[in-house]
């Protein structure tokens, strides 16, 4: 299959998605399904990642990043999620763990814990989600207490990715002000991750529950204003949507290659697949859904980098491209047929992953209900 | 130390490679055309050297213009500057010749330390560290799976069919380097964009003294007279795993002389 054909804003842009395509084939494309099978972490991956300066993009330079606009940053993990969406979306939740601390963070702060977080080394996390709170988000009831010199927190979150495998974990929490966002260091005590999920899909990307029992978080750590979180957890959202989007339009786009590659070499009643108007009217469908999808992701990742309002544009993205990417996978497992439905084939595994890319980062209900709010 | 590394821009042995049809010289023109292979473990080789010792890398490269997308792809993976040794009056030269273009490149640098690859992947001739090392004087350690330094004394280990030889010598000298030695890093988006502003020097025959005449096809001491496409693939021996499929599996491994 020939590489997605992209346009791209600088030299500089087209040079880092040769660099992403030349890391992505020669070393995530050959173990992802070694990985998969086994539920096994990439750490080593997401080091690679970022000792090649993948771990940033999206961020000033001056403080260790990428300097890249979303437009290209999202290209790249379009690349990335082609050939292993779990790393894929594992590098956007790194991105919306740096996100409190670069846009909401003092200059001290800043200064402090950006080059480590965007130097490659180390791996974020973001806790929102609780049992009780998943769409409800602002129904969260993890409570951070003062304590003289900053403060304790109990409460439990929920659906953590890398819970456990991260240096750093955003977490939402209650203060007398209201909900406030707090910067925790993996090793923290009392910060308790938990057994890992066994998810559908995506299993090479730990999922568990973080208990935060009494883990003390000093007041430096405080990120933006007391009573501020929820307006940082809403701008985060933004562009990790845009990431989920992204994601999933490169899952996308790996099912439609492989079924096309199948059904060209696949022969019935003397011809290729293909050739059957049926077989090539849905790959023709499912090609033109993933174009619709790039450009609406991109559209909105330009509103986004000209520092226009974009939520309604993220969460139209984050809708139309992870449904594409759940009816993509759905069809190119029908192309294969019975070879489709077993794992020798990469193309159940997509289906499985398209699945959560349809529920996390906001459920598509609600990117429905941002939509329709926005109108 | 300072350490020159030949990188030779080849067309991608993964990909279709043919020679050209008017002179029977590798046609790079219409090529997906890449780092040759073995070159990379040189240049890893190379850093992981500047980075226990100091010193500087220099990437030294003989071939067409368009050969500068394989050095900036070098330097992108951290060497300091380039070399590029690029003259029409190159075209058609044989091994011979290309070794005196490179020992007089090297000469001309001064290298403590020259490595190479122990062969390309378009030419496979694997004589030039031989003949530059002969050229320039200094000790050839070829086909090396180990390097180690220490002050002005090399030790290599070589790798050979039946296990491997301690050679050694002192600087100059020069050093090939079989894909056994090092796993190559790739490069960074921050040496991506370094590269396009390290020193690229651009040299001509005539800054080395060298005339056309003793290059190229005028050069040549040996000539490629016609070559014709490697016959497609036959269909290959199948053997069912019926009763006796083991007993001809070993026949069959047997009289190709497999085991």
């Amino acid at each position: 299959m020939k590489p997605v054909e992209r346009v791209l804003p600088t030299e500089e842009a087209a040079d880092l998605i040769g660099l992403v395509r030349e890391i992505a084939d020669g070393e995530l494309a050959p173990r992802v399904d070694d990985f998969e099978a086994r539920a096994q972490f990439p750490r080593e991956q997401f080091r690679l990642l970022g000792r090649a300066g993948l771990l940033g993009l999206p961020f000033d330079v001056e403080h260790g990043g990428g300097g890249q606009p979303y437009e290209v940053y999202l290209q790249v993990l379009e690349e990335l999620a082609g050939r292993w969406l779990a790393v894929a979306e594992g590098v956007s939740v790194h991105s919306l763990a740096c996100y409190p601390t670069a846009a909401f963070g003092t200059e001290t702060q800043r200064k402090r814990h950006l080059p480590d977080m965007l130097g490659g080394e180390l791996l974020g996390a973001y806790c929102l989600s609780e049992p009780q709170s998943g769409s409800d988000a602002a129904s969260l009831t993890t409570r951070a207490e003062p304590d003289g010199d900053g403060y304790t927190v109990r409460g439990t979150k929920a659906w953590i990715t890398h819970a456990g495998k991260a240096d750093f974990y955003n977490v939402f929490c209650r203060t007398p002000e209201g909900i406030s966002c707090l910067l925790l260091d993996a090793g923290t005590p009392g910060l308790q991750p938990q057994a890992p999920e066994r998810t559908m899909g995506l299993r090479s990307s730990t999922v568990a529950q973080i208990v935060l029992d009494g883990a003390h978080v000093p007041a430096d750590r405080l990120l933006g204003e007391p009573g501020g979180g929820f307006k940082i957890a809403l701008n985060a959202l933004d562009g990790g949507r845009l990431g989920i989007a992204a994601c999933a339009v490169g899952l996308a786009q790996a099912a439609l290659d492989y079924a096309v590659d199948y059904a060209k070499d696949r022969q019935q009643f003397g011809r290729s697949i293909l050739e059957f108007q049926g077989v090539g009217f849905m790959l023709a469908d499912m090609a033109t859904q993933i174009a619709a999808a790039r450009a609406l992701y991109l559209s909105a990742a330009r509103l986004r980098d000209a520092g226009r309002p974009h939520s309604a544009e993220a969460a139209k993205a984050k809708l139309f491209c992870t449904d594409t990417a759940m009816r993509v996978t759905t069809d190119a497992v029908q192309v294969l047929g019975g070879a489709g439905y077993v794992s020798d084939h990469p193309v159940e595994r997509y289906m499985r992953e398209a699945k959560v890319l349809q529920i996390f980062e906001g459920t598509n209900q609600i990117q429905r209900l941002v939509i329709a709010r926005s109108l | 130390m300072k350490i020159v590394v030949l990188v030779k821009q080849v067309p991608d042995s993964g990909a279709d490679r043919n020679l050209r049809s008017d002179d029977n010289t590798v046609d790079r023109a219409s090529a997906s055309n890449v780092i040759n292979e073995m070159d990379e473990y040189a240049i890893e080789e190379a850093l992981r050297l500047q980075e226990a010792h100091g010193g500087e890398v220099v990437i030294l490269t003989v071939g067409p213009d368009r050969a500068t997308e394989s050095i900036r792809k070098a330097l992108s993976m951290g060497p300091d500057s380039a070399v590029h040794v690029v003259d029409d009056a190159l075209h058609g030269s044989c091994a011979v010749a290309t070794s005196k273009v490179l020992a007089a490149a090297i000469a001309q640098q001064g290298a403590d330390l020259v490595i190479c690859g122990a062969e390309s992947t378009d030419g496979r001739v694997q004589v030039l560290p031989h003949m530059i090392a002969e050229r320039l004087g200094i000790a050839a350690l070829t086909g090396a799976r180990k390097l180690t330094v220490d002050g002005t004394s090399l030790t290599i280990e070589r790798q050979t069919d039946e296990g491997y030889e301690v050679v050694t010598a002192s600087t100059p000298a020069l050093v090939s380097v079989w894909d056994t030695i090092n796993d190559p890093r790739y490069p960074s988006f921050k040496g991506i964009m370094a590269a396009k502003k390290k020193p690229l020097q651009t040299l001509s025959l005539g800054d080395l003294g060298i005339a056309a005449g003793e290059v190229g096809f005028d050069g040549a001491t040996s000539t490629v007279v016609e070559h014709s496409k490697r016959p497609p693939r036959q269909a290959g021996n199948k053997i069912d795993a019926g009763d006796d499929g083991g007993s001809k599996l070993v026949e069959y491994l047997a009289s190709e002389k497999f085991v």
